[in-house]
């Protein structure tokens, strides 16, 4: 592990691909919001001094920046996991009874409403309001794949899937 | 380079004509979490296998392309068959859909391992596959094309005509389907003030809820002096429980781009934004790809047309807020701001993005917009109401048979569309009963709730007004005998909540609020002073709030007070909940007239609150019982109830 820390913080400090990306936008400030979203695709959030970097080099104050980072839900400040289950809470959804979902799998994986992430840094559990898969409902979506007309059974089996697929127990 | 429309059309067509069948696999969201993907390439196995010619992709002769399937090139003596994608067909729960032209035979629920039969039956025998056809559960009838379906027949679908036929990702045959040719008309044989006119004439309104009058929009901006004007797509449809948005622009995206156009020639401007959802990948990608392939084409560029007047359109994807789907707090989003609502006036119309004077319109609103320009306003009166012309699609979920997307014209009213294309309401098991309808939430967060009372009701613009009630973006969620009202506000005080931008007071403060106070009625701690309480604030935050967001955020509240009272009463004065659904209120009890010992609910009991010898009734513990309703669900004589 802590080779890939090392790694991971060397590759940090070199902002290479902070530059790819802020240049892809001509360090235009009001390209903001797709650059993070690329920064964020790349490192799967918004590390702290990427965010200062950012700030400095379109010119703006960081509490800007940190200011639309914090205001989007889809930003995230920490580190998510490996497998981010996004459970959806739309209306139909809900009377479809989301909620019984959620709990077991917070249950499955030792989570809850505060603690979000798996201390493997496997698994990430949220609530989304709507996917626009209200045919489907209740919805859960891990990381790009939507599965449809779940029970709280079958959520617990797939993570219990995924688990057993990553040699954890 | 100017588009050549005629030419686009016929090469097409006559590529098409050669095709002897077409396979149409919906790949929509809804179909390719069933698997839609994996029945696609299915069938292009098992075609291939059959010794049939297949094509993907049709290419027009000569065009040098490379092409997968040669034989299109020249004229062949076999007629190949086609497969093909289309967006949402709107039946998402009978997913994934495949159709066969010309037959147009419908199957539905579709897994990779029926292919091989489709391939053998169909499109070699010529014969229908039976078992895969929709049976209708009220006459039990086998219906073989989508004519003969309810949930189809009695739609009208305009605006989601062609989604679910068309290849979302083909120019062409949005071209050869008659596409573009209203914008082409638009910019070579009208003025801006003829297209203005035009679509005031026709009474379109903004079909994202609010319902002003498009052309009354466009004209207020075309108005405004100075060169630069911007036309927005308002994509960001984050209502919970609406997907209508989705679907056009997963379905029919050039539609979208077309409506664009016509603003854009309408008001004068040079450049546009599809403002998309994130949590919408699949339509981000399509209406890329439509901008692209359209200024490939020629059709968007510098001098559309001929007529000397340019525009772009640039996408650009939402990073989650609901409170973009504002019109001020979306353009500040484009701006790279934090997306908070701006006081109006200046509206857009005068001062918009970069305080230029800005169109933004609805994805459904700018999908009408070629159908009635290149149709007339006249004849797109024809349908709907009076104050409401044109047709409405409605997302409809919730406890009904037939979820899905539907598209009727304003007027029809409710009963119609949730019994006869909803196919009535069915319990939590999804069974269809013949009663238990208690309410339908209509409009999202921003909404209120019709009942029984309400099921004769002519839906459109203004009747709903009436009621308390508003069209909102067209979500429908029907709701049977066992949901809880409280709890549905809550949801929604919930999501408001949890939404709003936090710039005015009343809205950040006051559904804070509101919400505690409906977790407490929920909770058994409500008092005659919560309700009165919970009305008041719910009428100020109405009243005070900057936008949209705030001032129709008590709308779920203040409709489930009206029409639900006694529900609102029991949970405080009684502490009960009627429905059965808040179980801070629920008592479990075991009636000793039905218990037959079975000991079942004994067993499942995670927390052994449940005592008694076999044959014998039992009883639950209330110290040690959590209310989970684990016995309830477990007893196969109906014994417990108060859960």
């Amino acid at each position: 592990m802590p080779q890939t820390l090392e790694k991971t913080t060397k590759r940090l400090r070199q902002f290479k691909k902070v530059c790819e990306i802020l240049d892809k936008y001509e360090r235009n400030p009001a390209k903001l919001i797709p650059i993070l979203q690329l920064i964020q695709d790349e490192y799967r959030y918004l590390p702290e001094e990427v965010l200062t970097y950012i700030a400095t080099s379109l010119e703006l104050p960081p509490a800007k920046v940190y200011g639309v980072a914090t205001f989007y839900a889809h930003f995230a400040l920490e580190p998510k996991g490996k497998y981010v289950i996004r459970l959806c809470d739309g209306t139909a959804c809900h009377v479809k009874k989301s909620i019984p979902i959620l709990e077991a799998l917070r249950e499955r994986l030792a989570l809850s409403d505060k603690i979000r992430t798996t201390p493997d840094m496997l698994f990430t559990v949220e609530t989304v309001s709507c996917l626009g898969a209200c045919g489907l409902a209740p919805v859960m979506v891990i990381n790009d794949d939507v599965h449809g007309q779940m029970t709280p059974e079958q959520a617990v089996a797939l993570i219990d899937e995924i688990a057993a697929k990553e040699g954890k127990k | 380079m100017i588009a050549e429309l005629e030419k686009v059309a016929s090469e097409y067509g006559d590529a098409a004509g050669r095709v002897s069948k077409r396979i149409i696999i919906c790949a929509g969201t809804g179909c390719v979490a069933n698997g839609s993907l994996k029945v696609y390439a299915e069938f292009v196995k098992r075609i291939k296998d059959a010794g049939l010619d297949i094509v993907t992709e049709l290419k027009a002769e000569g065009t040098g392309d490379d092409c997968n399937h040669p034989t299109l090139l020249q004229e062949s003596s076999s007629a190949p068959i086609r497969l093909s994608k289309s967006g949402c067909q709107g039946f998402c729960q009978m997913g994934p859909l495949v159709t066969v032209e010309p037959e147009g035979i419908f199957y539905t629920k579709v897994k990779p391992e029926d292919v091989a039969e489709i391939v053998q039956t169909t499109l070699i025998d010529g014969k229908v596959v039976e078992r895969l056809l929709y049976c209708d559960p009220v006459s039990g009838k086998q219906c073989t094309g989508t004519a003969e379906i309810p949930f189809y027949q009695r739609q009208s679908r305009t605006v989601l005509k062609s989604c679910g036929i068309i290849d979302p990702e083909d120019i062409r045959e949005y071209i050869h389907n008659g596409g573009y040719a209203a914008a082409k008309r638009a910019y070579t044989e009208m003025t801006p003030e003829m297209v203005c006119e035009e679509m005031l004439y026709s009474g379109l309104r903004g079909r994202g809820g609010g319902g002003f009058p498009t052309g009354k929009k466009w004209e207020l901006t075309r108005v405004q002096p100075g060169p630069k004007k911007y036309v927005i797509c308002n994509g960001d449809e984050g209502d919970p429980g609406a997907f209508m948005d989705r679907s056009v622009m997963e379905g029919n995206p050039h539609s979208v781009i077309e409506g664009m156009m016509i603003a854009a020639r309408a008001i004068g401007a040079d450049e546009g934004y599809v403002y998309v959802r994130l949590e919408y990948p699949l339509a981000v990608a399509r209406i890329r790809r439509a901008v692209a392939d359209a200024e490939a084409i020629g059709v968007l560029g510098d001098n559309i047309f001929g007529s000397g007047q340019g525009f772009r359109v640039s996408v650009m994807e939402g990073a989650g807020a609901f409170v973009c789907g504002e019109e001020t707090a979306l353009i500040a989003s484009i701006e790279g701001q934090r997306g908070m609502p701006m006081p109006k006036p200046p509206f857009p119309a005068q001062s918009g993005l970069w305080g230029k004077p800005t169109v933004i319109n609805n994805v459904e609103t700018l999908a009408s917009v070629p159908i009635v320009i290149g149709k007339g306003a006249a004849e797109f009166r024809q349908r709907g109401t009076e104050t409401s012309p044109g047709t409405k699609t409605f997302a409809l979920t919730g406890h009904v048979a037939n979820t899905g997307l539907i598209e009727v014209p304003f007027g029809t009213t409710l009963r119609e569309v949730v019994y006869n294309i909803g196919g009535g309401i069915t319990d939590d098991r999804g069974k269809v009963t013949g009663e238990g309808f208690k309410a339908v939430q209509i409009g999202g967060p921003s909404g209120g709730c019709l009942t029984e009372d309400h099921l004769d009701l002519p839906l459109d613009f203004d009747s709903l007004k009436g009621v308390g009630a508003m069209v909102g973006s067209g979500g429908l969620v029907v709701m049977n005998k066992q949901t809880c009202m409280v709890r549905i506000a809550r949801f929604f005080m919930q999501f408001t909540q949890n939404e709003s931008c936090g710039k005015c007071v009343l809205c950040r403060e006051g559904t804070k609020q509101m919400l505690a106070l409906l977790d407490d009625i929920m909770e058994g701690n409500g008092t005659e002073k919560t309700l009165e309480t919970l009305e008041r604030t719910a009428r100020a935050v109405q009243k005070g709030s900057l936008c949209g967001l705030g001032k129709t955020a008590p709308n779920p509240i203040l409709s489930t007070l009206k029409y639900f009272r006694a529900e609102y009463e029991a949970h405080v004065y009684q502490k009960r909940c009627p429905a059965g659904e808040c179980k801070a209120l629920s008592k479990p009890t075991i009636d000793p007239e039905k218990c037959k010992g079975c000991t079942l609910c004994a067993k499942k009991c995670p927390v052994g609150a449940i005592t008694g010898e076999l044959k014998k009734p039992h009883v639950i513990n209330p110290d040690v019982c959590i209310k989970c309703g684990a016995c309830a669900e477990a007893c196969r004589f109906k014994a417990v109830s108060g859960v």
